[in-house]
């Protein structure tokens, strides 16, 4: 416990340093947003863009408006953002489900696939599909994912149309909740798996890999002699030691499985978190920018922590105090 | 032996990959590749912004866009039956609005979905003579200092309060002291409302602007009794709230995600009877215009005028399933052109003015870079408009005369330096810059393109002058005193983008600008701006490139497509679905 609330205290100092650190790059780069939103309205009014940056109080010193921005942080307000209008916590709220529901499809698919595709190859590694998984691992990992998304697109939804083209749910569909659920799935199909296959990838090879070496243990080697079936072996005594390696590597790109959620929305069109985050880049959309990166240092944060708990329950060596007892 | 089985195997999975991704006949895919992460250059968020009474200018346009090949100028898809009420209209757009409060808030993303919301006073035909809206009759003054509306009888909004000058009164006021484009009613000095339904609109001086000013995209008529209640409009919840918006025009306000879905349902009780034709109208933001035109070619949108670059338009035009056409949106007037900052040395000789725009082909750049998507442009004031002057002095003799040129006036272009920036965003912009680079550079001036990260940038760079030519893009917005008075009064050099950034002072264009503001004769009008446009083309203060049209792309079923001097930007009461 002393170790997890160490965690946390160190935790939230990360966030305020992200806070301060993105806060300053944003506002240190040319141009700003009033420019942006008079552009917006088409209007290059001197007056307009003047009563812009007195209404954003982008006129106040920096150092004001940073410690304004820590103290209305602190309190839960994120600010309004520039481009929407909106309050940004009401926004990134609207937009947490969809990039959740895409980011834990895609893990999941990932994680659950890459896994039964690793112990698969493992068992049989110098069968043609374990030769086969290896090619298919090197092209999903080293196409990227937009590249991905675009060729889904393309073969699946223009050129035989089973897939919609983009979006989350058909605007025109009025149904009950189920149809509404069915049509969101469908709609979830092509960019999961354009997110998922970079780390299908990366964890089919992984698992397999550690498989393979968990194979070679001696505690497997006793259960083989005790009599144990073969899938008991592998499936109950040996995979549960196999995971842990992508479990952790899962944890760790966390972060980076939302940066790519950021292109696979962008192509997708998809109402997520990413997509949000792509046009504040683009707006200078400072507010929802830095609400969408405090809430990402967050849950890169307690995504960590909860990895080291996942690690405590699946190896109670490590809840004892690691394994070289 | 098995290795070399796996090799193959490798090499024959990624062909088969590239081939599926090569299916297509159309290989316009590869252009489209920089356009699919750019916006649409017409209806670029960042854009500025916007008659057909010159014959001759208009049968430029419309021949222009019959020529364009593929185009459905003269094919609508029109059918024969008469109109048919009810379905939905899916439009998808790259544009995402603030709000929809128009009344504070302008721009294309603001327009598309408040025309639908809100009336204004006065409709315009193809002619930009003013129609019958919620003001069924209106009267101009002999001297020309105020304006009489008389207002329908019986308009109410969709909460079912009546439609009265009061609103006309608010409404008015506060674009005055809100709306971004402060020449629109500059000259307003007062509003009576003598009774319910008459509005008078009393001037400081003669300003025919205010008729085009009260079209439906720069006017709307919002409820005093919903926002004449203390807050401050521009924040005010009403301006997307579905709760509690209310409007005065065809469709209410059903549905409202921000930068996701504008729902619009047919508004029962609306002043004109029988319409709106549509139950429904979808607004779906795509950001990546990519998706919209593969939309199309499924049949599952209906209408879109942000197609991306020009690959994708003439991908739409190669589509037998797809109407595309380029008629439209004369009054919102873009103009591409590429300007110069007079405060440089090099630059304020009119002498390298003139042989850089003879170094420019724009017929090159129409019909080649941007694949006869766009049309030469040759003054300030948009082609479509019945203000553009086409008999102005030209440019765009070659290299070889603007070298001439140059070696008449003892001057040496190899000690000249010259640095192109463009608007970032825009892959069209970043070709027109490498071409005018190339030519320069064929001249014998020392050229290069300097490109910077995003629009902001750009924007900062141009407002405070630190830059020496630019292509910019900016609309004419109806009347010139709205969109194109800002850019060539010596008044106006500001230090903000699109104003006077050029620095250009013309005492005589100040003048005919002016008086021309103020004239409410039409004939005289034309001819004020007909020889202010022929001094600032002999001045060049900037090259003017071409027009990029709104090419709207439309499924055949969408009957009465909104083609007029708006497009998009005008209510869709008359639009109909032939299925």
């Amino acid at each position: 416990m002393n170790h997890i609330t160490a965690r946390v205290a160190w935790s939230l100092g990360l966030i305020l340093a992200v806070i301060v650190m993105c806060f300053s790059l944003i506002h240190l780069a040319p141009g700003d947003v009033a420019i942006v939103i008079a552009g917006d309205s088409g209007a290059g009014d001197p007056e307009v863009i003047a009563e812009i940056r007195e209404d954003l109080g982008l006129d106040d010193p920096f150092l004001v408006q940073l410690g304004g921005y820590v103290g209305d942080v602190a309190q839960g307000d994120l600010g309004t953002s520039y481009r929407f209008n909106e309050p940004v916590t009401e926004l990134i709220v609207t937009r947490l489900w969809p990039t959740f529901l895409l980011v834990g499809t895609a893990v999941s698919f990932a994680i659950v696939l890459g896994v039964l595709v690793g112990v698969f190859t493992a068992r049989r590694p110098e069968s043609p599909v374990s030769h086969g998984v290896t090619v298919f691992s090197l092209t999903g990992y080293s196409m990227p994912v937009f590249w991905t998304g675009l060729l889904l697109v393309i073969m699946f939804a223009s050129n035989v149309q089973w897939f919609p083209v983009s979006g989350m749910r058909d605007v025109r569909l009025e149904g009950n909740w189920l149809e509404e659920w069915i049509d969101v799935a469908h709609h979830l199909v092509l960019p999961a798996i354009t997110l998922g296959v970079i780390y299908l990838a990366q964890y089919s090879r992984l698992s397999r890999a550690s498989m393979l070496e968990v194979l070679q243990s001696d505690y497997v080697r006793t259960a083989r002699a005790k009599g144990l079936a073969e899938r008991r072996v592998v499936y109950k005594h040996a995979l549960r030691n196999a995971v842990i390696p992508v479990v952790t590597v899962a944890g760790l790109q966390f972060g980076q499985m939302l940066s790519g959620a950021l292109l696979v929305e962008t192509v997708f069109n998809w109402p997520g978190l990413g997509r949000l985050a792509a046009d504040s880049v683009f707006q200078r959309d400072a507010p929802v920018l830095l609400g969408i990166l405090i809430l990402s240092s967050t849950l890169v944060v307690i995504i960590n922590i909860l990895t080291d708990i996942v690690y405590r329950l699946i190896d109670p060596r490590i809840r004892v105090g690691g394994p070289s007892q | 032996m098995r290795k070399r089985l796996l090799a193959l195997l490798a090499i024959l999975l990624s062909f088969a990959m590239l081939a599926a991704a090569c299916g297509d006949d159309d290989d316009a895919g590869g252009d489209a590749g920089d356009d699919m992460a750019t916006e649409d250059d017409s209806g670029d968020d960042m854009d500025d912004e916007p008659a057909e009474d010159d014959d001759e200018s208009t049968a430029d346009m419309s021949d222009v866009a019959e020529e364009a090949e593929g185009s459905d100028a003269g094919d609508s898809g029109a059918v024969d039956t008469g109109p048919v009420a009810g379905g939905t209209l899916l439009i998808q757009s790259t544009q995402v609005p603030r709000h929809l409060n128009g009344t504070v808030q302008s721009g294309y993303a603001t327009a598309v979905p408040g025309t639908q919301l809100n009336a204004s006073p006065l409709l315009f035909d193809e002619n930009f003579q003013p129609q019958p809206y919620l003001a069924e009759s209106w009267e101009i003054a002999d001297d020309g200092l105020s304006v009489t509306l008389n207002l329908v009888q019986g308009a109410v909004f969709h909460d079912g309060e009546p439609i009265t000058s009061e609103d006309v009164k608010f409404s008015l006021e506060t674009s005055q002291a809100n709306h971004p484009f402060k020449t629109m009613f500059a000259a307003v000095s007062s509003v009576d409302t003598p009774d319910d339904h008459t509005v008078v609109i009393n001037l400081s001086e003669p300003h025919p602007a205010i008729l085009l000013a009260m079209s439906p995209g720069l006017l709307p008529i919002i409820p005093e009794h919903v926002y004449n209640d203390g807050q401050e409009i521009k924040e005010h919840p009403c301006n997307a709230g579905t709760d509690c918006f209310v409007g005065s025009g065809p469709f209410t306000l059903a549905e409202y995600e921000a930068g996701s879905i504008i729902r619009l349902k047919a508004f029962e009780d609306f002043f004109i009877a029988d319409r709106p034709y549509l139950d429904e109208i979808i607004i779906e933001i795509v950001p990546d215009p990519a998706s919209i035109v593969i939309g199309l070619e499924n049949g599952d949108t209906d209408l879109s005028a942000t197609l991306g670059g020009a690959a994708n338009v003439v991908r739409l035009q190669e589509n037998d399933d797809v109407i595309v056409t380029a008629d439209g949106h004369a009054a919102v007037g873009p103009i591409q052109w590429l300007e110069f900052n007079l405060a440089d040395p090099a630059l304020s000789n009119v002498v390298v003015r003139q042989a850089i725009a003879d170094a420019i082909d724009r017929e090159f750049m129409s019909d080649v870079l941007d694949l006869g998507t766009t049309f030469p442009a040759t003054t300030g004031i948009h082609p479509g408009s019945p203000f553009h002057n086409p008999n102005t002095e030209q440019y765009g003799a070659g290299i070889e005369a603007a070298q001439a040129r140059l070696a008449d006036a003892g001057i040496d272009p190899s000690t000249i330096s010259l640095a192109i920036d463009y608007i970032p965003v825009s892959g069209s912009q970043l070709a027109y810059a490498e071409y005018i680079v190339q030519q320069l550079q064929d001249v014998g001036f020392d050229a290069e393109v300097n490109t910077l990260p995003d629009f902001p940038s750009w924007a900062g760079r141009v407002a405070a002058g630190e830059h020496q030519m630019t292509v910019n893009n900016v609309w004419n917005w109806g009347d010139p005193v709205i969109g194109v008075h800002r850019t060539y009064l010596s008044t106006n050099n500001v230090g903000v983008i699109w104003t006077n950034n050029t620095g250009y002072n013309n005492p005589d264009v100040d003048a005919l600008l002016a008086q021309a503001g103020a004239e409410f004769d039409f004939d005289t009008r034309v001819d004020l701006y007909a020889q202010a446009q022929e001094i600032i083309n002999q001045d060049v203060p900037m090259v003017y490139l071409n027009t990029p049209p709104f090419w709207q792309a439309f499924q055949p079923r969408v009957q009465n497509p909104p083609i007029g001097i708006w497009g998009q930007l005008g209510p869709m009461h008359e639009v109909w679905l032939a299925e």
